[in-house]
């Protein structure tokens, strides 16, 4: 901003701005963001503002513009629905549904006994069977979920932290049954568990031991599955939890770093496994506030992954996959939520996401019905052909206020990185309940603008109606808890018994040493271990974690 | 008074309402207790305090494993501080020992301050008596860990284990000051964290030099509570300390102490009542604050006044 | 001495969800109750026992993985066996409207679905007083 331009700002200020606010009071006394940041009146040209260093050009260094030289104008964005419900049967169905209607990747959802690493009829899992994902306990629930459909030819998103290496290990192994090579595979395992002890709370074992299976995964990952992302480093349940856009961005950007440090520390070279990781963001209602986030988050990373002496420029790249935000749909008149799913995926492609999965109108309810779902991709296909949005690269670069809330957003970012820092690193702040209690803060405040009236949500305390929602449910198959359980017992009477303990042997001996476990997994999945019995094993040498007591 | 025959036949409902009530100040609750009272005395009381963020419940859940595995019945009082503003209270210390809570042989109770200051809840005495009528042994009370405040501790307890930790910096060390005169058993938890030992030895030169010698020399031990590794011999060291006062004769000292104290707190409640009830007149007592308040009469000569027709009396 | 209600919230199941729990176990509290909060994964004999030792006044139960028809009702069933079916049971979650019938015969007392005024399940737990 030139000295004139900011001369005529200050006067625009103090003449026409204040003379127009004294003869007619503006809407509200304060103007917020999503997640509760000041917004001004007016945003102007940053004297400061350095294009080439803070902005420069796709597909280069900073990236903050976009992570391709051609962004949309080459390919759009990965359309991946995530879903999954009751048994593999089912699911599989869906994902045949989905495909035909033009998604171009899968995403699968897993339920919660499985997300905990428990068998569909452990006493544990009494009610949770496949109520909010698909249940799959063994190799041969991974191959049911999978027929007719090529392993070879899709790439597939998997949501499972705890227990990511066996079934990983149960999606390599279907798919060799397929005839696949593993070179050819494509997909990604979300593997992140940092965030699990931070909000979404789906952990099994403790920190440390944790850290090693992750890495064991980048490792095997490098060397035979080079085609897939082996973590999806996770801000979306942060932002589900009710964290901040900034707290999102600091601490799924803070828990990226601390895998790297936690494979450099084992010796991985930065470029084998750099490439190999991604990211995946929320997406909420404050389209520029989501939009900085995205672009704010390229460059810390980039510069970041620089300054650990990272080479390739693969290595640089913030990839990231985008979720609308489940939190902010209500409950009260549904078919609102199309809109607010709509304005949420454009901020993500308006961020240069890299895929995006759009929520269903009825989320808040329930599953998502298939007519929901079908609506929520074509969202996605709207956006994609008719919106205008993927014709040019970062379209809202040089927006003033878009680049100063990137530039707030990096240096609130860096804020946490210190205090992170100083409580001594990631996990020493998880056990200490930093970041848990940072985000329950966050939720309480941002509800309490709610219930005030400070903050208004249509359907929900503004434009309240009293009729109910009358749309479909999902109806899940009532006999599919019983076939599963008569399929475990069938594996298990079935199986080769010498073949299966061996296998588990050998893998409790891998787990307490140091070698590498895949390979281990691998044999003991193909031997017909089920997914609780390969996790008694690791329960066994490395104990549950439990969380420590905040609230 | 069913209530009462109810939890000595080890009801843990009829314990647990009987605490709610004593709590509230019930008047029912007075009835009871004087009826428990005479099954009460037999427990070790064991005081847990340390700074926040220590690990004291994690410590006392361990704990209560090994005194499960000696067929001990534990009765656990875990006390969070009420708002002083709302006087409200999220109580969630017993997140922790929620592995125990269906076990017959654990009772665990969480209390709020409700205003009351020296990190024990008002109706802990009466809690306490309770969980002992109700045949816990031990009975273990956590405290708020708010630190000097901690001292309150001692009056109700026969031992008190103080936990500490690694690394929690300057907070610590103000805490340490308060502490260390009230400790029979001190553990340094996450002994798995850098500077456990410095820790230890820290904690082992200053109960040299800043005290008094003891009888009882408190050990300073070391424990992950997370694994329960060194938890058996903090409850071997609580054992060692009870035995030890009962030998010494500290242990009546002490009961006789908190017998004279519960008296005195009880006939005090019942006087302060008796003459606002009784002996002033309506209206009277406010009449005379409002003397006091414009300086027209001093509190003592009020508080004469108000005694003369009763001393009189006698 | 006035009584002062007794909540406990608590999360059944393996859902891990515990934005909900932690807002109404603040709002509670803010509202001047004492709030037991039993933190996560827990099965609803654990839930019963605590409720009982603790003498509350209602039970919160917050579940968001679909698990509630078989979890809520059992945390009733239990309360009923161990004489405290007086203890008032509330719970909230994803919800489908066409459960809340079933949850409400089968004795709880209030579904509490996403977006419910806070004010809403303070007032509810104000009533919540048990006779002694």
């Amino acid at each position: 901003m030139s000295e004139k331009e900011a001369r005529e700002r200050r006067r625009w200020e103090t003449e026409t701005y204040k003379r127009a606010c004294a003869q007619s009071q503006e809407r509200k006394k304060r103007f917020m963001t999503t997640s509760s940041v000041d917004v001004g009146a007016l945003y102007t040209p940053d004297e400061k503002f350095d294009y080439l260093s803070k902005l420069g050009f796709p597909g280069e260094f900073p990236y903050t513009r976009g992570v391709h030289p051609t962004m949309y104008r080459g390919r759009l964005w990965t359309m991946r629905q995530f879903s999954g419900f009751g048994t593999a049967e089912e699911t599989n169905r869906r994902y045949k549904y989905l495909l035909e209607h033009g998604e171009t990747g899968l995403s699968v959802a897993f339920d919660y006994p499985t997300l905990y690493g428990h068998d569909s009829d452990d006493p544990r899992a009494v009610g949770e069977f496949g109520k909010c994902g698909v249940a799959i306990s063994s190799l041969r629930d991974m191959g049911i979920l999978f027929g007719g459909i090529s392993m070879k030819g899709v790439s597939t998103s998997m949501t499972i932290n705890g227990p990511a290496a066996i079934v990983w290990g149960f999606y390599l192994a279907a798919a060799e049954k397929q005839g696949a090579k593993l070179s050819q595979l494509r997909g990604t395992i979300q593997n992140d568990i940092l965030k699990e002890y931070i909000a979404q709370k789906s952990y099994i074992f403790p920190p440390h031991p944790s850290m090693r299976l992750i890495v064991d995964t980048f490792e095997f990952g490098s060397r035979s599955v080079p085609q897939w992302n082996t973590i999806s480093i996770s801000g979306y349940h942060i932002r589900e939890a009710g964290s901040t856009a900034v707290q999102e961005l600091a601490f799924t950007v803070g828990d990226g770093l601390a895998y790297v440090d936690a494979a450099m520390e084992r010796g991985l070279r930065i470029d084998d496994f750099a490439p190999r990781l991604s990211f995946f963001f929320n997406a909420h209602n404050d389209l520029f506030e989501e939009i900085a986030k995205y672009r704010a988050a390229r460059r810390i990373w980039a510069k970041e992954m620089k300054s650990r002496g990272a080479k390739s420029p693969r290595s640089l790249l913030l990839r990231f996959h985008t979720q609308t935000a489940g939190c902010s749909l209500t409950a009260q008149q549904p078919e609102n939520n199309i809109v607010r799913t709509t304005i949420q995926a454009l901020a993500a492609v308006l961020g240069g996401t890299q895929s995006l999965h759009t929520n269903s109108m009825d989320e808040a309810l329930a599953l998502p019905s298939e007519k929901a779902v079908k609506i929520a991709l074509r969202t996605q296909q709207i956006i994609a052909h008719e919106s205008g949005a993927a014709n040019t690269i970062d379209p809202l670069g040089g927006s003033y206020y878009v680049e100063w809330m990137t530039d707030y957003m990096e240096e609130q970012a860096y804020k946490y990185f210190d205090r992170v820092a100083a409580l001594g690193g990631v996990i020493p702040a998880i056990e200490k309940g930093f970041f848990q209690q940072e985000i329950a803060n966050a939720a309480y405040q941002y509800q309490k603008e709610i219930e005030s009236g400070e903050r208004q949500v249509i359907g929900v305390n503004a434009h309240c109606e009293k009729d109910k929602p009358d749309i479909p449910l999902l109806k899940m198959d009532p006999r599919g808890e019983a076939r599963q359980f008569a399929r475990l017992k069938k594996i298990r009477r079935e199986r080769d018994k010498a073949k299966w303990t061996k296998a588990l042997a050998d893998l409790e001996k891998a787990a307490e040493g140091e070698k590498n476990v895949m390979p281990l997994i691998l044999d003991a999945v193909k031997a017909d271990a089920t997914l609780g019995e390969v996790c008694d094993v690791f329960r066994k040498v490395y104990g549950e974690y439990r969380e420590p007591s905040l609230y | 008074m069913e209530i009462v025959e109810r939890l000595l036949k080890g009801d843990a409902g009829a314990a647990a309402r009987l605490i709610s009530m004593a709590e509230d100040e019930d008047p029912r609750a007075v009835k009871a207790l004087s009826a428990l009272h005479a099954h009460t005395g037999k427990a070790q009381i064991i005081g847990v305090t340390g700074p926040p963020g220590a690990g004291k419940s994690t410590v006392i859940d361990q704990a209560v494993k090994v005194y499960r595995k000696k067929g001990c019945k534990v009765g656990i009082l875990a006390i969070d501080p009420t708002s002083p503003f709302t006087g409200g209270a999220i109580l969630g210390d017993r997140i922790r020992m929620q592995q125990h809570s269906t076990d017959p042989g654990v009772f665990i109770r969480s209390m709020g301050t409700r205003g009351w200051t020296g990190g024990l809840s008002k109706g802990t005495a009466s809690a306490i008596k309770i969980l002992d009528a109700l045949g816990m042994d031990p009975i273990i009370v956590e405290t708020v860990g708010a630190g000097q405040s901690e001292v309150e501790i001692v009056r109700s307890a026969h031992s008190v284990l103080i936990v500490e930790v690694p690394g929690l910096g300057d907070d610590i060390q103000a805490f340490k000051a308060g502490i260390l005169e009230i400790g029979d058993v001190f553990v340094v938890n996450k002994a798995d964290r850098e500077g456990a030992d410095k820790a230890v030895a820290e904690l082992r030169a200053m109960l040299e030099t800043c005290q008094e010698p003891r009888a009882w020399a408190p050990p300073v031990l070391k424990a992950s509570a997370r694994d329960g590794a060194g938890i058996g011999e903090v409850v071997d060291a609580l054992d060692s300390h009870f035995a030890f006062i009962k030998q010494s004769g500290a242990k009546d000292l002490k009961d006789r102490a908190s017998a004279e104290r519960e008296f005195m707190e009880v006939l005090r409640d019942r006087l302060a009542k008796y003459i606002t009830e009784k002996v002033v007149r309506k209206g009277e007592f406010d009449a005379l604050v409002e003397r006091i308040l414009r300086r027209q009469l001093d509190p003592y000569s009020a508080a004469e006044k108000l005694l003369e027709p009763i001393e009189k009396g006698k | 001495m006035e009584r002062k209600i007794r909540v406990l919230i608590a999360k059944p199941g393996l859902d891990g969800h515990d934005r909900g729990a932690k807002v109404v176990a603040r709002a509670l509290r803010d509202a001047g109750f004492e709030v037991i909060y039993t933190g996560l994964h827990q099965t609803p004999e654990q839930i019963v026992s605590t409720a009982v030792q603790e003498d509350v006044d209602a039970i919160g139960l917050s579940c968001l993985s679909g698990a509630h028809m078989t979890l809520f009702p059992r945390v009733v069933e239990l309360l009923r066996e161990r004489g405290a079916d007086d203890i008032i049971v509330s719970g909230g979650g994803i919800v489908p409207e066409e459960d809340v019938p079933k949850l409400k015969t089968a004795g709880i007392a209030a579904v509490f679905g996403p977006g419910t005024p806070l004010k809403d399940i303070v007032e509810f737990h104000k009533k919540a007083l048990r006779k002694r």
